[in-house]
């Protein structure tokens, strides 16, 4: 089951006595969320996820614009219509109830010929409890739980009715670090067992990374990029996706482009072809930093940092926009800890140029891959 | 209107039925009462507006006295009581073992019916024919002379008047004191105890200030509700509360309306409408002086 | 004397000192403890005497050795004791769950609807609570004799049933339980009504039961407005009830008999209280007034 987003609006009437107008969520968002696939909706918090992940569940009505599943135009249908399973944030587990009651919550709500029979509802219930492995836990109640534990009865509650869409809103923001590595494992396991369409929302990018086949990256309620999660980390459409994705983070200098060649203060680091002169924003990812005793750019050395399979160069540069740059580079590379500066060569593909002013990508010859 | 909104509407249609009809609307209507002349309630007509009612109420003597005997009800047993209850709590506050069984005596008074209760302090103040009653039994072995405290000396009504509400409205203001009380911060007191501070400055100086918006609350509470005094007079004196000249204001409102001498609804308005201004007027003085302090 | 021993003496001091201290905080406490426990004790001793031996004590006795149930008979036959508990029961329990419902439904609205015009009639609601009942008791009293419903449960009922201070404690109840909860059962297709009977109701439970036994209190001692609008003791309540009772009841003189009424009045709280000490002290403290 696709769903697909055409030009979805949403505005909010304005809070408060003196603010005026309204404020626009989100913006014609448009995307597509293809079947069977697990899809990462991602954004710093505010950008509007979490109203568009409300928009499809149907707790909110869009302004503007269709959400269709599949052929379904859902746009106009309540919620429990539209067939689609929530997780919600803080799981939404019923106090008063047992695991096994909260499962059982969204089938007794049924009416008509799709109310199934008690007994297919207790088979349904247990089925869906072994497939998130709380078969134990059915007699608890929430609070008896652990996080994790309580992860997964949300889950559990969100699939039994077979939703024809499984939407999570930020499911691992409540765990610890550990469970959160475990329960991404998990939710990308259980998705990909049910083949259920799924979206979720985060404002991790490393999370949103890890597990998805397709992500979509928004800011103040505008769609900024969409695609394999690769793709995109290479490929970034502006400086926004840039700065947002990866970690560490990609360093941003101010440069400068010269008769086809890309200058950092006065050093001329890179050729580029098909940019026009000018300043511009330059993005290298930490990985594009190569150790060489003669590279174009010098940088001054505050610490090398150690990590086992790979090594983390703090330094310094002028044009660099953060007081601080870091560099990786792989364990055998060495570099002196002792030394002032460092001096480094750039891979052009980790190398991205944006406008100054726009901040869109600027595409050319010799930096950054070609446009997709 | 959409959907959501009728759907609420009807969630508060029954509440606002009903306190439009007992609240709101006999809010206003007692201010039209009370300035109608001569309203009949037989055949519900009147003569004229004006504040005739209020004239009469004024000057009628049983209302002087009802307003005498609640004011002197107010002045002294608001303070008793606010003061012992602060002892009370305080005490209570300082001792573990057995703490909760006085509590829970202490709330007593609260869950009783207070006429039921007020009848057995009138048996135990009481002086008939057969016997001298109890109190006088006490008061005997200090030598004092029997006093019927029920149906005697205007003074000694007023006693057992002022006792029996102090013994009623203490359990709320000990409870709200305690708990007041037990939300102080334990870390004052170890800081002020390792300072070496005395336990009469740390009461002062700490735990009375710290819990002085509950004393103010309870200031005020207890004075609008020695206002309303009624029930703990009729529990003692009877229902003739005139004959016996212990009225208060809320009980002289309702013989006007109803009983032996009722049937003017008009003058019970007035009479409430008094009220309502003197306790409001108390109110508002008592949040002054209670604003000002903390600036000082 | 060197410095140990006179800290070793200081220290004895003190203890004493704190000694003392405490004993007489343990003797203040327990004199209030009888004073408000007397009143209790007097009753009961009284209810076991026999009316004969009661006026022939004019020196009070403090004890009965020939306790009699008499008169218990007596407060049930002689007078409509019986009527009267029936009633109140009556009373009590249909105000009470007629609020219970009508609060439930009001906080609700307030709590998790969303309408035109909330926060202006949730203002008037809390201003409602400053009208005292002396004001509007007089309007009533002409209504409900308008109507003809003196002398009837309806015309007791009806304006005991609102109570703003509830309505206001069971919203702010409400708007504790996580608004998810409420998406949550919106997803799965849950009504309104349902969400309120299956999620909030059983999650709220605390307070409604809190709401629920001081409502109780309430209607079981409430005693000016049955007195206005009853004068057929067939509807008399406990408290306008031992208040005939006193004035024509047993004759003047019967105070045994009398005092066996009060206690088969008094105990049934007393037992709530007993039962429900924790929830009613600490529904009184969030807001309860009395005196």
């Amino acid at each position: 089951m696709n769903i697909t987003l055409q030009n979805l609006t949403k505005r909010f009437p304005a809070r408060g006595r003196k603010a005026q107008g309204e404020t626009t969520a989100v913006k014609e968002l448009s995307f597509e969320v293809p079947d069977g696939m697990l899809v990462g909706l991602l954004g710093p918090s505010g950008c509007g996820k979490s109203t568009t992940l409300n928009m499809i569940c149907g707790l909110e009505t869009p302004t503007e614009g269709k959400i269709l599943f599949g052929e379904d135009d859902v746009t106009a249908l309540p919620p429990e219509l539209r067939g689609v399973g929530m997780v919600f944030q803080n799981y939404a587990l019923y106090p008063h109830l047992t695991v096994l009651q909260n499962i059982l919550f969204p089938l007794e709500n049924l009416k008509g010929k799709d109310r199934p029979s008690r007994q297919e509802m207790r088979r349904r219930a247990l089925e869906t409890a072994q497939l998130v492995q709380i078969e134990e836990l059915l007699d608890r109640k929430p609070k008896e739980l652990s996080g994790g534990q309580q992860q997964r009865v949300a889950i559990a509650r969100a699939l039994v009715k077979m939703p024809r869409v499984l939407l999570l809103d930020e499911p691992l923001s409540n765990l610890d670090a550990r469970l959160r590595l475990q329960t991404r494992e998990e939710i990308c396991k259980i998705q990909k067992k049910t083949g259920i369409t799924t979206l979720f929302v985060t404002h991790d990018q490393e999370e949103a990374m890890s597990i998805s086949d397709r992500i979509v990256v928004m800011r103040d309620g505008i769609l900024m990029q969409q695609g394999r999660p690769q793709e995109v980390y290479d490929n970034p459409a502006n400086l926004f996706v840039a700065k947002f994705l990866g970690t560490p983070p990609i360093n941003v200098f101010e440069g400068q482009v010269q008769n086809g060649q890309l200058f950092l203060g006065d050093v001329n680091v890179l050729p580029t072809t098909g940019v026009q002169d000018g300043p511009v924003w330059v993005g290298i990812r930490p990985e594009g930093f190569l150790p060489e005793a003669n590279g174009p750019l010098t940088c001054g050395l505050n610490r090398v940092e150690v990590l086992g399979r790979d090594t983390s160069i703090v330094c310094t540069h002028p044009a660099c926009q953060t007081d601080t740059l870091r560099a990786v580079i792989r364990s055998d590379q060495e570099v002196d800890p002792d030394s002032e500066t460092v001096r480094f060569s750039l891979r052009p593909e980790k190398v991205f140029l944006f406008d100054r002013s726009t901040e869109e990508r600027l595409y050319g010859q010799g930096a950054g891959p070609a446009r997709p | 209107m959409d959907r959501n909104s009728k759907k609420a509407w009807l969630y508060l249609l029954p509440s606002l039925l009903l306190l439009g009809a007992f609240l709101i609307y006999p809010l206003l209507d007692v201010l039209i009462y009370s300035v109608e002349e001569c309203y009949n309630f037989a055949s519900q007509t009147y003569e004229g507006l004006g504040l005739y009612n209020y004239a009469y109420v004024l000057h009628d003597p049983y209302f002087l006295q009802a307003v005498e005997n609640t004011f002197v009800l107010v002045i002294i047993t608001v303070p008793i009581s606010t003061i012992l209850a602060l002892l009370i709590s305080t005490a209570l506050s300082s001792i573990r073992p057995l703490r909760q069984l006085y509590q829970t005596i202490y709330f007593l008074p609260y869950v009783t019916n207070t006429l039921a209760v007020g009848l057995v302090f009138m048996v135990l103040f009481q002086r008939t024919e057969y016997t001298d009653g109890l109190i006088n039994l006490m008061l005997s072995w200090f030598g004092a002379g029997p006093i019927d405290f029920i149906n005697g000396p205007h003074w000694a009504k007023m006693f057992v008047l002022c006792f029996y509400t102090i013994w009623v409205v203490l359990p709320f203001k000990i409870l709200v004191l305690t708990s007041a009380l037990a939300s102080v911060n334990e870390e004052y007191y170890q800081a002020a105890r390792v300072d070496g501070t005395s336990k009469t400055r740390i009461f002062f100086r700490i735990t009375l200030p710290m819990i002085s918006p509950m004393i103010v609350y309870l200031v005020i509470t207890g004075f609008i509700g020695a206002f309303k005094a009624y029930s703990d007079a009729v529990a003692l004196f009877g229902t003739d509360l005139n004959a016996a000249g212990m009225n208060t204001i809320v009980g002289y409102v309702y013989d006007m309306l109803y009983g032996d001498s009722g049937g003017y609804p008009s003058y019970a308005s007035a009479a409430a409408i008094l009220l309502f201004v003197i306790v409001l007027t108390i109110t508002c003085i008592n949040l002054l002086v209670t604003r000002k302090r903390p600036t000082d | 004397m060197n410095h140990s021993e006179s800290t070793v003496s200081k220290q004895k001091a003190r203890r004493r000192r704190e000694g003392l201290r405490s004993a007489l905080t343990y003797l203040f406490l327990s004199v209030w403890a009888v004073v408000v426990l007397f009143p209790f004790y007097w009753m009961i001793l009284t209810s076991f005497k026999s009316y004969g031996a009661y006026n022939g004590e004019h020196t009070p006795v403090f004890f009965t050795l020939s306790p009699t149930l008499e008169n218990y008979v007596n407060a049930f036959t002689a007078v409509p004791l019986g009527g009267y508990l029936l009633n109140t029961l009556i009373f009590s329990l249909i105000t009470t769950a007629v609020m219970v419902v009508v609060s439930t439904l009001a906080a609700y609205a307030f709590a998790r609807m969303r309408f035109r015009g909330k926060n202006l009639v949730f203002g008037l609601f809390l201003s409602m609570m400053m009208i005292p009942t002396e004001l509007v008791v007089i309007t009533n009293f002409v209504t409900i004799t308008d109507l003809g419903l003196r002398n009837s449960f309806l015309g007791l009922i009806l304006p005991s049933i609102t109570s703003v201070f509830y309505i206001y404690l069971l919203k702010e109840n409400f708007e504790q339980v996580p608004d998810e909860l409420y998406k949550a059962a919106k997803v799965d297709g849950t009504s309104d009504l349902k969400y309120l009977w299956k999620v909030m109701i059983p999650i709220c439970r605390p307070t409604l039961v809190t709401i629920t036994i001081l409502k109780l209190i309430e209607c079981w001692n409430s005693y000016v407005w049955p007195r206005l609008i009853t004068d057929d003791p067939a509807y008399f309540l406990v408290s306008n009830g031992i208040q005939e009772i006193r004035e024509n009841g047993f004759g003047r003189e019967n105070i045994p008999a009398m005092m066996a009424a009060v206690v088969v009045i008094s105990v049934p709280l007393i037992l709530l209280f007993l039962a429900f000490r924790k929830k009613i002290m600490e529904g009184v403290s969030r807001g309860g007034t009395k005196g």
